[in-house]
């Protein structure tokens, strides 16, 4: 193998077609920038999951007229459930002292304005797997003497429907951009194959080796997939910074909210190199497969 | 070094075998001709004996290989022991006369300093000496065919197909190019040339095989055209 002339022939190949290799590169850019993007919402998902769910508990209130033995039957019911791991009562001065720690500094007035007498009385619960939170909240929520059920969780489930549509969306995009990805490089590769049907000719004829003829136009596909895999890298680093930095966490306060760090972008990078590179050299070898047959 | 044995070749899109149950022998160093009418056979008996076609029946020996039972990654190794040339020359626009001929072995992985030994050798030989940074258009008809026989005869194969390669020249031009092939056979190396130029067959007298609706109705050592005239 004379790796020089492959070499050549790549990337007189590469040059010719500049506009088909430019098209080819920005389509893999896309897609690999969907399939990482994806990835790193995905990511920020779970890590949400796990940093919210460990720290949940669920809080049943208790009306103001609800009576001994209701809340002694409510106890009960809560110590019977195989899935809850410990049971507090939160009476009133405790709601209070609690409420006017967390307002003080942001609201006076509200703390001016709410007597003790207003707190309502509490069963607070922690769970063993917060992820049955909706069990337990059912068995209590209708008996005598509940006011409601509260689970910190419900707060995020909006946040969680916005991470997974942009997730959904995202990967959506990234598809389409990867079926058309691939059909650019089945359709360079053709082009390519028929810009240079002469040369294929004489070296068929003169007994070059499959492995001869097909490098130089593997070689300009890897190449351009490589070149849109590093971009979308990134491009990827630029998502992290300006949409999870500053747009989300800015959003959400950093102590509502665990942002992704740069390892998990950084261990995005390989798959995404791998992804270009299988891709497109089985995309690459299969055309030519059936266009450039000796 | 080329031998079919009761070969037949039918294309899926034609009713009619190209060759219908042709023998043929042909030994190491003979000259042959091939003439016939255009679709007696001729270019498929060329084109089986490159392996760009596989027989239908029948079985076809080159240069001590068995066609029928070669394998598709051993083809490039049996085409190294052909060289081939056109009656359209084939040569690459872009490359000079010795870029031509260095491309055929730059493909096959040839080491560069015996490319750079071997093409002058054969430039000489073809009688190009001095053209060598020509490009194909600033040359004459005769002597691009002559840049492609160096490149088909530059890695010394063992035999030369030539298909029909005096069909765009004239007369003179194409007496210098038989000259070429004779000296080419002269060196050992067979020669199989598809004719239709009766001049050129009449005065070589040498083998001439004829075919006609992919029959051999001829086969004659020193033979000459001989068809209706």
């Amino acid at each position: 193998m004379r790796w020089s002339f492959v070499f050549a022939e790549m990337w007189q190949g590469l040059r010719r077609n500049l506009t088909m290799t430019v098209a080819t590169i920005l389509t893999i850019t896309i897609a690999l920038f969907g399939l990482g993007a994806a990835w790193l919402f995905h990511a920020q998902i779970n890590r949400t999951h796990d940093y919210w769910f460990g720290k949940i508990e669920i809080s049943v209130y208790l009306k103001q007229a609800s009576t001994g033995p209701q809340q002694d039957a409510i106890q009960q019911e809560l110590n019977s459930l195989p899935q809850v791991k410990q049971v507090f009562f939160e009476n009133r001065h405790e709601a209070w002292l609690r409420f006017k720690k967390e307002f003080a500094s942001s609201s006076p007035a509200l703390v001016n304005n709410t007597s003790e007498a207003q707190m309502p009385q509490s069963f607070r619960v922690k769970l063993k797997n917060p992820k049955e939170y909706n069990v337990v909240a059912q068995a209590v929520q209708n008996m005598p003497g509940v006011d409601q059920v509260a689970a910190e969780a419900e707060a995020l489930k909006k946040l969680f429907a916005f991470f997974d549509t942009l997730e959904r969306s995202v990967l959506f995009i990234a598809l389409i951009a990867l079926v058309v990805a691939l059909l650019l490089i089945f359709n360079n590769v053709r082009l390519a194959a028929y810009t240079r049907r002469r040369e294929v000719g004489i070296m068929r004829l003169v007994g070059a080796s499959d492995t001869y003829i097909q490098a130089p136009f593997v070689l300009e596909i890897v190449v351009s997939a490589i070149i849109g895999a590093a971009i979308a890298s990134g491009a990827l680093f630029m998502l992290k910074l300006v949409v999870f930095d500053h747009g989300i966490g800015r959003t959400f306060k950093s102590n509502l909210l665990d942002i992704i760090g740069w390892g998990t972008v950084a261990q995005a990078i390989p798959y995404l190199l791998l992804t270009a590179v299988v891709g497109s050299v089985l995309m690459a070898v299969g055309t030519l497969q059936r266009y450039l047959r000796v | 070094m080329i031998r079919l044995q009761s070969v037949t070749k039918v294309y899926p899109t034609s009713a009619r075998p190209a060759l219908d149950n042709v023998d043929v022998e042909i030994e190491k160093g003979e000259f042959v001709f091939l003439v016939g009418q255009s679709g007696s056979g001729k270019s498929t008996f060329l084109r089986l004996v490159l392996r760009e076609e596989k027989v239908t029946r029948g079985s076809i020996w080159v240069a001590g290989k068995d066609l029928t039972r070669l394998s598709h990654w051993k083809v490039p190794a049996l085409r190294r022991q052909i060289g081939t040339v056109f009656q359209d020359f084939r040569l690459l626009p872009n490359k000079t006369v010795s870029e031509n001929v260095a491309f055929a072995l730059e493909v096959i992985g040839k080491p560069r300093h015996s490319i750079a030994k071997v093409v002058p050798e054969v430039l000489d030989l073809v009688g190009l000496a001095g053209k060598e940074d020509r490009m194909p258009n600033e040359l004459s008809g005769g002597e691009q065919q002559r840049v492609a026989v160096a490149r088909a005869f530059v890695n010394r194969p063992m035999i030369l197909l030539a298909d029909e390669p005096t069909g765009n020249l004239d007369p003179t031009t194409s007496v210098g190019i038989m000259r070429l092939l004779d000296r080419i056979n002269r060196t050992g190396t067979t020669v199989v040339m598809a004719t239709h130029d009766s001049h050129i067959v009449d005065s070589m007298r040498r083998r001439v095989i004829e075919l006609e609706e992919g029959h051999v109705t001829r086969d004659q050592s020193r033979g000459v055209y001989g068809y209706s005239r």
